[in-house]
């Protein structure tokens, strides 16, 4: 019987590989999820990768949110804030330029397209310090603002998003809508969206991560403790562990670090068939 | 604190730079070097107390929340806004950028003694010799008080201290038939016993990443590699004392006597607690970190002075923290009030050291009752004694850069790497002062060296 990409070929040398690269890379979850049923004197004395002295999963996870008068849920509660605010924003954002961008011929189109694509290439990093400078200008450093509005824009995403317009819209459809009377809101809103939903996942995904993980730019503009994002409070408790005065607690940022993995975990699952049909699209022309 | 040194390193260029748009943003006014401050007299910060108000804290200082209960139970219409953030690095990027926002400056802040130079040269501290705060110089030790006063003012009061001392595990010297050395050579020696009778141990860890130690041990050396005389920077990390440092390091590195322990990781934390670290010299601060970090080897360490180079007691200070009032700060007067209180008055001090503290006041650290006590954690041993001695053993006419953090986090590249390569310390040292000289210069200081 002839091969075929229905049939894939069977390859031992190739299993073994994947599986070693996926046992490589689970390695780090395995160690934190074990750690994280440790306590902090079994921390150091045991091996890591197995379980040992009592099991305190229940009691880290009591102490992580009770730790320093419960200012943990603060920061799960920041982050939540700086995801839908400052994530959500971006992708609607970058939903409404990258269809713009894709379905309309306007003045300038080239230009935006070509700051875009150059705006992807310069690392956020690199652009905190000047933000920094612009936004204690104006004063609204150490303000929640001060996250979600760098957050907002999400060149990437709106260069996906005009990617995924081109291929996943065809003009002809809106062209009967406009022919049926359709205003281009409606047009936008009961056909396009429903198109480009996909996309939109992959977009909101992509920045979802981003911002839950964005550690540098809230580590600037923020220095108010009840502002901080998970990253930023696992940090400081890590920082505790040093100088005069330390009071270590491992066990309480590895716990906090499962807990904060969790929902990003979550929404990877939940969101999996969408995404992965929106980094296909556009791979093949229908 | 591998994982956190780039973010460090990141964070520390950013409060240069920070500092550099401040500067040249300062540039346009008086240029006096300092904050222009009103000033009040005694009378007038104390009546500001009763009438009241609000003031922000900004520490890191774990005995702050019960100072803080003290002092509004003794100004009953103040009340002070704790903010805690962490030591180091993190707090004096905060402190910088709330500086040059101009937004949510705090009243009064922690700063630590090697970075009081960074913020007070290019003018981001209040003096307050107009507060009359000059007349406190007597209460504290010299160092503390050379620290904080300089370049004919008086910008912060000390907080805290941390005279060195040798930190040794009783019950591994003891197994191990070691003598408490009283000096450097004795501390080699004894090292290499250590290593030859049970190579798992280490008398020493130094993960080639901690500035702060060896600035300090160059100090009690009695080098003198930073001079600043106001935009004029000289580096000398090859003077005699620096040397001395030097030749002590060489041998502990070329015969693998130095453990690579990451300091305040986990597993250093666990090395302390099973005796993997048998000694260390280490600040004053340190007996709280132990009751902490290390609880299993409660009654196993002791304390003993310093070790030096020639029988000569001599000291420095490691670690150890003032407060100060920031320029931009809402209420000076109130602040120079909470200011003075909090380090200045007994009750405030009494509160602290309860709390685990190690004062920087001459009183407190000669007072009976501290000299007297009785540590459950050393086996009963009365360790202020010994504490206490280094104090007024510190070597005077130390100072810090102005960039001081930033040289920091470019120690583990230059002398860090003779730590691994077991290359010339010497050449370390040559490197990370040339490195030194080239950011100096770049800041727009006059740099010799």
């Amino acid at each position: 019987m002839a091969q075929s990409f229905a049939q894939p070929r069977r390859s031992v040398i190739l299993t073994v590989l994947m599986a070693g690269l996926v046992a490589y890379s689970l390695f780090p979850l395995l160690w934190l999820l074990i750690s994280a049923t440790k306590t902090q004197d079994m921390l150091g004395d045991s091996f890591g990768l197995l379980p040992a002295g009592p099991f305190a999963l229940f009691d880290n996870i009591a102490e992580v949110f009770t730790h320093q008068d419960g200012i943990f849920a603060r920061w799960f509660g920041n982050t939540i804030i700086y995801v839908v605010a400052g994530a959500g924003g971006a992708t609607l954002l970058a939903t409404l330029g990258g269809y713009g961008l894709a379905k309309y011929r306007f003045r300038g189109r080239a230009a935006i397209f070509a700051t875009v694509l150059g705006a992807v290439a310069v690392p956020g990093t690199a652009l905190a310090v000047p933000t920094f400078l612009m936004f204690s200008e104006i004063g609204l450093t150490n303000t929640m603002w001060s996250v979600i509005l760098p957050t907002l824009v999400s060149p990437f995403g709106m260069y996906l998003m005009w990617v995924f317009a081109s291929e996943a819209i065809p003009t002809e459809l809106l062209e009967a809508a406009r022919v049926d009377g359709a205003g281009e809101w409606r047009t936008f809103f009961t056909i396009s969206l429903r198109l480009l939903a996909p996309g939109v996942v992959t977009v909101g995904l992509f920045a979802i991560v981003a911002t839950w993980n964005n550690y540098f730019l809230p580590l600037i503009m923020l220095s108010d403790r009840e502002l901080y994002p998970l990253a930023i409070g696992l940090a400081s408790w890590n920082a505790d562990a040093v100088g005069i005065g330390a009071a270590p607690v491992f066990h309480l940022v590895i716990t906090g670090a499962v807990i904060t993995i969790l929902p990003i975990v979550a929404v990877f699952l939940l969101l999996q068939r969408y995404w992965q049909s929106g980094l296909s699209a556009g791979g093949v022309k229908g | 604190m591998n994982i956190t040194r780039s973010t460090t390193r990141v964070a520390a260029a950013v409060a240069t730079a920070l500092l550099a748009t401040t500067l040249a943003a300062c540039s346009g006014g008086d240029g006096d070097g300092g904050g222009s401050a009103e000033g009040a007299t005694a009378e007038e910060i104390e009546a500001a107390l009763q009438e009241g108000g609000t003031i922000d804290y900004w520490t890191w200082t774990p005995q702050a929340e019960e100072q803080i209960e003290a002092f509004e139970a003794a100004y009953p219409n103040m009340t002070v806004n704790l903010t805690d953030t962490q030591g180091g690095e993190q707090h004096n990027t905060a402190l910088t950028n709330a500086i040059a926002a101009g937004e949510g400056v705090p009243d009064v802040a922690q700063l630590e003694y090697q970075s009081v130079p960074q913020f007070q040269l290019p003018g981001l501290l209040t003096d307050l010799t107009a507060y009359g705060f000059d007349e406190h110089e007597a209460l504290y030790t010299p160092s503390t008080w050379g620290s904080v006063a300089q370049d004919d003012g008086v910008w912060g009061l000390p907080q805290d201290s941390g005279p060195m001392a040798l930190f040794y595990n009783q019950e591994v010297f003891e197994a191990n038939d070691l003598v408490v050395p009283e000096t450097w050579d004795e501390f080699v020696e004894q090292a290499q016993k250590l290593k030859q009778s049970d190579p798992d141990k280490f008398l020493f860890n130094d993960d080639g990443n901690s500035a702060g130690n060896v600035t300090s041990l160059i100090w009690q050396a009695g080098g003198h590699p930073f001079q600043v005389d106001g935009d004029t920077v000289t580096l000398d990390l090859a003077d005699e004392g620096t040397q001395k440092w030097a030749g002590v390091y060489q041998q502990l590195i070329d015969d693998d006597l130095i453990s690579h322990i990451t300091g305040w990781s986990d597993e250093w934390f666990q090395a302390l607690d099973d005796g993997t670290i048998a000694a260390m010299v280490v600040g004053a601060w340190m007996p709280g970190v132990f009751a902490d970090g290390a609880p299993q080897a409660s009654g196993k360490w002791r304390v003993a002075p310093m070790p030096t180079y020639d029988g000569t007691p001599a000291n420095a200070e490691n670690g150890g923290s003032s407060d100060v009032i920031p320029v931009g700060a809402d209420d000076p007067v109130l602040a120079a009030g909470f200011l003075q209180w909090l380090n200045a008055d007994p009750e405030s001090i009494k509160v602290f050291m309860d709390a685990g503290g190690f004062p920087a006041t001459v009183a407190e650290l000669g007072a009976e009752e501290f000299l007297g006590y009785e540590s459950p954690y050393f086996g009963g041993q009365k360790i202020n004694e010994v504490l206490a001695g280094g104090a007024e053993d510190v070597v005077e006419g130390w100072q810090y850069l102005p960039w001081q953090s930033y040289a920091n986090s470019i120690f583990p590249d230059t002398v860090g790497q003779v730590y691994f390569d077991r290359s010339s310390m010497l050449d370390g040292l040559a490197a990370w002062q040339e490195e030194n000289v080239r950011y100096g210069q770049e800041q727009g200081f006059t740099v010799n060296g």
